[in-house]
């Protein structure tokens, strides 16, 4: 029989929006199109943030871009995601963020008092990471070439232990601690964006974790892991972290907290909350014996008061590699309530709405 | 969550697991339609808890898997014309056609935009006079009282800028496909609930009587799924045929009747062609003539290439049941969801999207 492919491939290859959901696409047009030109010891790293030597210091440096429309959502605002998201990806390195740049680009349009609505955001998401905005940057585009107001913001980190924090350092025996319930910043946007309303609203997770973090570090947990859990979600988080640790997970579905709005909302557009964003949850690889003990330290601070263990590192695969993309990989396995087990794969494109 | 949690209870549904391994004596193979019930089955690793002889094989219900080639080439052809703004279910947008699918016609300029609902689109053209809307009207007996509606709205607001592309499927001429051929390996339906619960079961009666097999109208949480099995092998050991409806809390015998006297104001019955499986008489739906001012392809005649046929493509292979998807040579390798060679490995719906998913296997690492 023959079962050759009928179909044949577009020959040129336009960047589409699956390539930002941050899943597989992103990870494919990274790989082929952007690393192979900018090459060093850093970006082989891998990271969302590099730790970079200054002198006899360690500093962490970190960007990200902000494109959420609406600007305005439920539990916060593209200004305070901005610092948010920055002042994270430094956290999730074990750096005490310091200081921020802001570089703002704005449609021609846009109504002025909507910049200082978020500027003021800004500046009091800023004052309560204890973070400074230090430098930034304006351009305007014209009507039609921007969604009202993009921000982008780097940011500079302090690294004062000498821990190492990363997928290499996750070790066999150790427990996934997960931060509280997913998926309210994706469902938040999306409600919005559709129209839905709920009972009880679906308000943005949006939230600083760095003082969690430094929590845990000052009580001398062991972290070997931490990643904050953005576009992608919880599942590719997971998939991703098993692959570059070159290690088997497995996580205890009935054991993620999912509210009761955010599986509704879910249920209704056809989404699986395992893959929909957060912005301010994190999972956490500590040692099982230090798990009781970082539970502890994570209860009392109100980002992750409902932090639960969902999973343990299992082996090594026979024949894998840490961070392996052709040969055999880590990987994450879910067990669900039945007690059937299934592979987190990435999230391969956007998250589709299925039909019914 | 209520009026879901209960049918996704572990006890319950163990409790079936095991009134069906009771039952089954010897191998049996039983097809379910919908790809809503493939997705759950894999999703919760229903098969995990079945005794290995019955074997559950996919069908044909998967509203994105058979959409045929050329309606895609079509769909593509009109959203590039600068005045179309053109609205489909998300899943529609990844899958492939000739060259290239619907993101690539938006990445490369077409206004196609993923909507809920075909009313949304209806309210699009109210909103931009000036440009025409047409609505990607795809699916089973499910959908088509939604797409019933919005043409029916369309003409009461009398719009001229709205118009629907439609490749709609009917459900019973494939199971009779399925039954006639000589190879069939399939012995008992789980039918869709949904689709029933818009049209009955009542035209599933003389199906079951002429093939002989069982056919129960089965919902889609995994407590539903599992009755349905075990309401279908004890028909199969007892060596009985007859219709049964698992899914009395949405489905009755004559169906919903508004919903149908919609479908039928608005449609007709007509030959479709389905992707991977060919031509099938009857099996699809049409605009009836009173609503030809809003049929795209004759408001709009795109000229296409002729499509590449299916012929070689083992997708229709995977539909009529005869082969798994990890059959395929090409699945997990040249062919993933992010890179799909084929329709099936696109919506969560597609088996192999399905099984690629949730249940390659867990024990061996197939990187």
């Amino acid at each position: 029989m023959n079962i050759d492919c009928p179909i044949p491939l577009a020959t040129e290859e336009l960047v589409r929006l699956g390539h930002g959901s941050g899943g597989e696409m992103t990870q494919k047009l990274l790989r082929e199109h952007v690393f192979p030109h900018l090459d060093n010891e850093w970006i082989r790293q891998g990271h969302d943030s590099a730790t970079l030597p200054l002198g006899s210091e360690r500093v962490v440096f970190t960007t990200d871009s902000f494109v959420v429309s609406p600007l305005f959502f439920p539990g916060g605002d593209i200004g305070k995601l901005a610092v948010c998201g920055t002042v994270n990806d430094l956290a999730m390195s074990g750096a005490m963020p310091l200081y921020l740049s802001c570089s703002l680009i704005l449609e021609e349009g846009l109504p002025v008092k909507t910049l200082g609505r978020v500027m003021q955001s800004m500046a009091e998401t800023a004052a309560e990471a204890g973070v400074k905005l230090v430098t930034g940057d304006t351009k305007v585009v014209e009507r039609g070439r921007g969604d009202g107001l993009y921000i982008n913001t780097a940011g500079i980190g302090a690294l004062s232990h000498s821990l190492p924090v990363g997928p290499q350092q996750i070790q066999a025996g150790d427990l996934i601690l997960l931060s509280g319930d997913i998926g309210r910043h994706g469902m938040a946007i999306m409600a919005r964006r559709e129209g839905l309303e709920f009972d009880s609203p679906l308000h943005s997770d949006c939230a600083l974790l760095h003082g969690a973090i430094g929590a845990l570090l000052d009580a001398g947990i062991a972290v070997h892991c931490l990643r904050d859990l953005t576009r992608g979600g919880l599942a590719t988080a997971l998939a991703e972290l098993a692959e570059g640790a070159g290690k088997d997970f497995l996580v205890q579905e009935p054991e993620i907290p999912v509210s009761g709005p955010v599986q509704g909302a879910c249920e209704l557009l056809g989404l699986d909350p395992l893959y929909v964003a957060n912005e301010g949850r994190f999972i956490a690889f500590v040692p099982a014996h230090q798990a009781q003990h970082a539970l502890a330290v994570m209860a009392a601070i109100r980002v992750s008061s409902d932090s639960k263990v969902i999973g343990v590192v299992g082996d090594t695969p026979p024949g894998s590699e840490p961070g392996s993309q052709t040969g055999v990989r880590g990987r994450a396995v879910l067990k669900n309530t039945l007690g059937c087990e299934r592979l987190l794969d990435r999230l391969p494109g956007e998250q589709l709405p299925r039909i019914c | 969550m209520k009026y879901l949690d209960e049918y996704r209870q572990r006890s319950s549904i163990h409790k079936l697991a095991a009134q069906v391994n009771d039952t089954v004596t010897r191998p049996w193979t039983i097809m379910e339609v919908c790809g809503g019930q493939t997705h759950a089955i894999v999703k919760y690793g229903l098969q995990q808890l079945l005794p290995a002889q019955l074997q559950l094989v996919h069908g044909p219900g998967c509203p994105v898997c058979v959409t045929s080639l050329e309606i895609i080439d079509k769909a593509i052809a009109i959203a590039a014309r600068p005045e179309v703004v053109f609205c489909s279910f998300g899943d529609m947008l990844r899958v492939p056609g000739s060259n290239g699918d619907l993101q690539s016609a938006k990445a490369a300029g077409a206004d196609v935009r993923a909507v809920y609902s075909p009313l949304h689109a209806v309210r699009l053209a109210e909103e931009n006079p000036d440009r025409e809307v047409v609505f990607f009207a795809i699916g089973f007996e499910t959908t088509a009282p939604a797409n019933a509606m919005a043409a029916f709205l369309a003409r009461r607001k009398r719009l001229r800028n709205f118009s629907l592309l439609v490749s709609h499927f009917l459900v019973p001429p494939a199971i009779e496909s399925i039954g006639s051929a000589a190879d069939s390996r399939v012995q008992g339906f789980l039918a869709a609930g949904h689709v029933c619960a818009v049209m009955g079961y009542e035209e599933y009666l003389p199906l079951a009587s002429k093939f002989r097999f069982p056919i129960v109208v089965t919902g889609f949480e995994p407590l539903d799924i599992l009755e349905g099995i075990l309401m279908c092998v004890r028909q199969l050991e007892q060596g009985k045929h007859e219709v049964q409806n698992q899914y009395a809390r949405a489905v009755v015998r004559s169906g919903n009747m508004p919903a149908r006297s919609m479908l039928e104001q608005v449609f007709e019955v007509a030959t479709q062609d389905w992707r991977g499986v060919g031509s099938i008489g009857n099996s699809g739906l049409q605009l009836r003539s009173e609503f030809a001012e809003f049929d795209a392809l004759k408001k709009f005649r795109p000229v296409i290439a002729v499509p590449e046929t299916d012929s070689g493509c083992i997708s229709g292979q995977i539909m009529l049941g005869h082969n798994k998807p990890s059959d395929c040579p090409h699945f997990g390798r040249e062919c993933r969801p992010e890179h799909p060679l084929g329709a099936p490995m696109v919506s969560t719906e597609g088996a192999c999207a399905a099984y690629h998913r949730y249940s390659r296997q867990v024990s061996t690492n197939e990187h």
